[in-house]
């Protein structure tokens, strides 16, 4: 974006850059063909009673009257709320404070940014089963901590209905927090030199420069770890798949299961595909207002 | 010596078939230790006439290996042949010309005579012509009792369920969860299902489940069901295990009093090394209403354009209904065979009184045949929240009635 700004041949004409332009076409068509085709074929067929294959026999908003009348699908939206209200928020905070420290020229930094990354290089699968057990009354925390002394420790999140999701949340902040603060190390990375020095002889104190100059000057770098995030949590699914499956009961279901579940296993992909349009619209409210104020402003500006 | 002897035989039959021997991939989601040993037979029968079983077991229950193979066949990577349970699983497969008519051999074989109950080869029929080769009988309807932890409470072991809830208390106080129950939906479904039979009876489930009748759905009947549900919930309060083996196991080492859970729950005892009768008893119809379903599974052979391909899926057929095949399958599967001609006296007490049902005619169909994938995972969501929080029985049942009531 701002490599083009800089630049200063300014695109005339149709034919200027002729060779980039054929090579982007393959790209474009796929974003043509395969996104906007496939999502528009998933909007269509959603108000279709198709069961295990597509027909087109239209039926109104009949599985949407369904959907939202489905306690699992309200259960589902209530977790990625909740979910995505901490995920987005300690995701967040808890990355920004490792970068700032690692940032402090601390010794090793090296030995903590691969430790705090490493989780990241796992699967979902692999951190979902991994949180089991460590959540795990008989084996994990509560075991550990009953067998230091403490008998009346109770921490068993993954089998009460009313704090799954939190559990769940433990194993995802894990996962993702060390990309985040891998990418805000980079951003103060980019911060110079000049501007702690000129803060320090304002006399400024570490805390203010960090609230007041620095995280307005990484506005870009939180922007990209925003929609980093945000995309993580609306696709979660693998990991709740391998930590609790939903359960127990239908307690810590996500949007993404319920609809692979009524697409393939329920055998009603008109049901699935309605789901899954509510997902692209949710997608969608929360993002049009932002990319407005985001890219119109600026242009305005 | 006798090796060699077989090798030799099978050897022979190898050049025999040599012009039409084919590899088949044959898929399945028989996992577990007693299933596993079951497949084998199959897998050694289809082997002897010169083609070759190729195993793809798919691990997890048919939940998660059914949306697997739907979509192999549906993307064009069919396998040789499949496991399926019949019924309207695979209606629209059909009807799309993805599976292979099996009408001749069947017709050449006379399946027609040769099945018992006769429903099965019914619901692997669809406009007239046969589609799948049904294998094996099951049925949901049972309890399995652990000797072993009745007698560490003090207790006889009893002969039906309202005695099991009336025990529950003294085994509770000895230490022994009353009910194992895996946290799951289909296995709290199946409890649903099973209780239903046992304490509706029959003429309500049949109003509900074929008819798909609300009254009844919202009738007394239906609401002492939902009491019973409301009841074994609390019996499996303790029971925090998550698949259907793990909470056999806790009956097998007498940890849990009993588990209502379908007859495959038998190849576990079986290779744990107990017997029926001394070690587990086990109740058809949970003791109240001796009836069973005859669900079961059945194989389906995608359609794939080979000659060779063909003629192994057609010996694959022939083998898999065979008498040796059915009586060496069904006795390590637990299960009871589709032909009412072979016998089975090697069969032990579990399967004897599985036999003498059917051949006194107690059968329904199985809810595979009547409801839609659809709505028995609408009805497993319910069965899923109720088993897992505090849901009041009679909201339970308005929200099922409002499920029966939107059902196709």
């Amino acid at each position: 974006m701002s490599s083009s700004q800089s630049s200063s041949r300014k695109p005339s004409g149709l034919f200027r850059n002729l060779s980039a332009k054929i090579a982007s076409v393959p790209m474009v068509l796929t974003a043509l063909v395969v996104f906007v085709g496939g999502t528009a074929w998933t909007v269509l067929y959603s108000f279709t009673s198709s069961k295990l294959l597509p027909k087109l026999n239209f039926v109104g908003l009949d599985q949407y009257e369904r959907l939202w009348g489905t306690r699992r699908w309200l259960i589902s939206i209530e977790n990625l709320a909740v979910y995505g209200f901490f995920s987005m928020i300690f995701t967040l905070v808890i990355g920004f404070t490792l970068a700032a420290l690692l940032d402090r020229k601390i010794r090793g930094e090296n030995v903590f940014r691969t430790i705090f990354l490493y989780p990241f290089a796992l699967s979902f699968v692999v951190t979902g089963l991994a949180w089991q057990w460590i959540l795990n009354p008989d084996l994990g925390v509560q075991n550990v901590v009953r067998s230091l002394g403490w008998e009346s420790f109770t921490f068993n999140p993954l089998n009460d209905p009313d704090i799954v999701i939190y559990g769940i949340l433990i194993a995802g902040l894990w996962q993702g927090t060390g990309l985040i603060m891998v990418i805000m190390l980079a951003g103060l990375r980019g911060i110079d030199e000049d501007i702690w020095k000129a803060a320090r002889v304002d006399g400024i104190g570490t805390v203010k420069t960090y609230l007041r100059v620095i995280i307005p000057m990484m506005r870009p770098v939180f922007v990209t770890a925003l929609v980093l995030i945000a995309s993580g949590i609306i696709k979660i699914y693998d990991l709740v798949v391998a930590q609790t499956n939903g359960g127990p009961g239908i307690a810590s279901e996500v949007p993404a299961k319920y609809v692979i579940n009524y697409m393939f296993r329920a055998q009603n992909l008109g049901q699935g595909f309605a789901a899954s349009t509510m997902m692209l619209v949710s997608v969608i409210i929360i993002l049009i207002p932002w990319a407005y104020l985001e890219f119109g402003g600026k242009k305005r500006g | 010596m006798r090796k060699f002897s077989k090798l030799m035989a099978s050897a022979a039959l190898c050049t025999a078939s040599m012009a039409h021997a084919g590899e088949l991939e044959v898929t399945h989601w028989w996992t577990s230790g007693g299933e596993a040993a079951a497949v084998a037979e199959f897998a050694e029968a289809f082997d002897a006439t010169g083609n070759t079983w190729v195993d793809g077991a798919i691990a997890g229950s048919g939940g998660t290996a059914r949306p697997i193979i739907i979509s192999r066949i549906l993307g064009g990577d069919p396998m040789g042949a499949t496991q399926l349970n019949h019924g309207r699983q695979a209606e629209e497969l059909i009807e799309a010309g993805l599976m292979t008519d099996l009408t001749e051999l069947a017709e050449a074989e006379g399946w027609k005579d040769l099945v018992n109950p006769s429903s099965l080869l019914d619901a692997c029929t669809f406009e007239g012509r046969i589609y799948c080769v049904p294998v094996n009988i099951h049925s949901a309807q049972w309890i399995w009792l652990s000797h072993g932890a009745f007698e560490k409470a003090g207790l006889p072991v009893p002969a039906n369920w309202n005695e099991f809830v009336a025990a529950a208390p003294k085994l509770e106080e000895a230490g022994i969860t009353p009910l194992a129950m895996g946290q799951q939906g289909w296995q709290q479904n199946l409890a649903f299902g099973t209780l239903t039979l046992a304490i509706a009876g029959v003429d309500a489930w049949r109003k509900v489940s074929v008819e798909r009748d609300v009254d009844t759905a919202k009738g007394p009947e239906y609401a002492a069901v939902f009491e019973a549900v409301a009841k074994a919930r609390e019996l499996a309060r303790d029971s925090n295990v998550q698949d259907w083996n793990l909470a056999t196991n806790l009956v097998i080492t007498d940890q849990a009093g009993g588990q209502i859970m379908g007859d495959w729950a038998q190849g576990e005892f079986q290779m744990a090394g107990q017997v029926a009768g001394e070690d587990y008893t086990c109740l058809p119809g949970l003791g109240v209403n001796e009836i069973l379903d005859t669900g079961g599974d059945a194989f389906y052979f995608p359609v794939i354009d080979d000659e060779a391909t063909k003629e192994a899926q057609m010996a694959l057929a022939s083998t898999l209904i065979a008498p040796e095949t059915q009586v060496a399958f069904n006795l390590k599967k637990g299960s009871l065979p589709v032909r009412g001609d072979i016998d089975l006296s090697a069969a032990n007490d579990c399967m004897q009184k599985g036999l003498n049902i059917l051949a006194a005619g107690n059968v329904l169909p199985s809810g595979d045949m009547n409801l839609t994938a659809d709505t028995q995972t609408q009805i497993e969501d319910l069965m899923a929240e109720f088993w897992t929080s505090d849901m009041s029985a009679a909201d339970g049942q308005a929200r099922y009635a409002d499920i029966i009531a939107s059902a196709e």
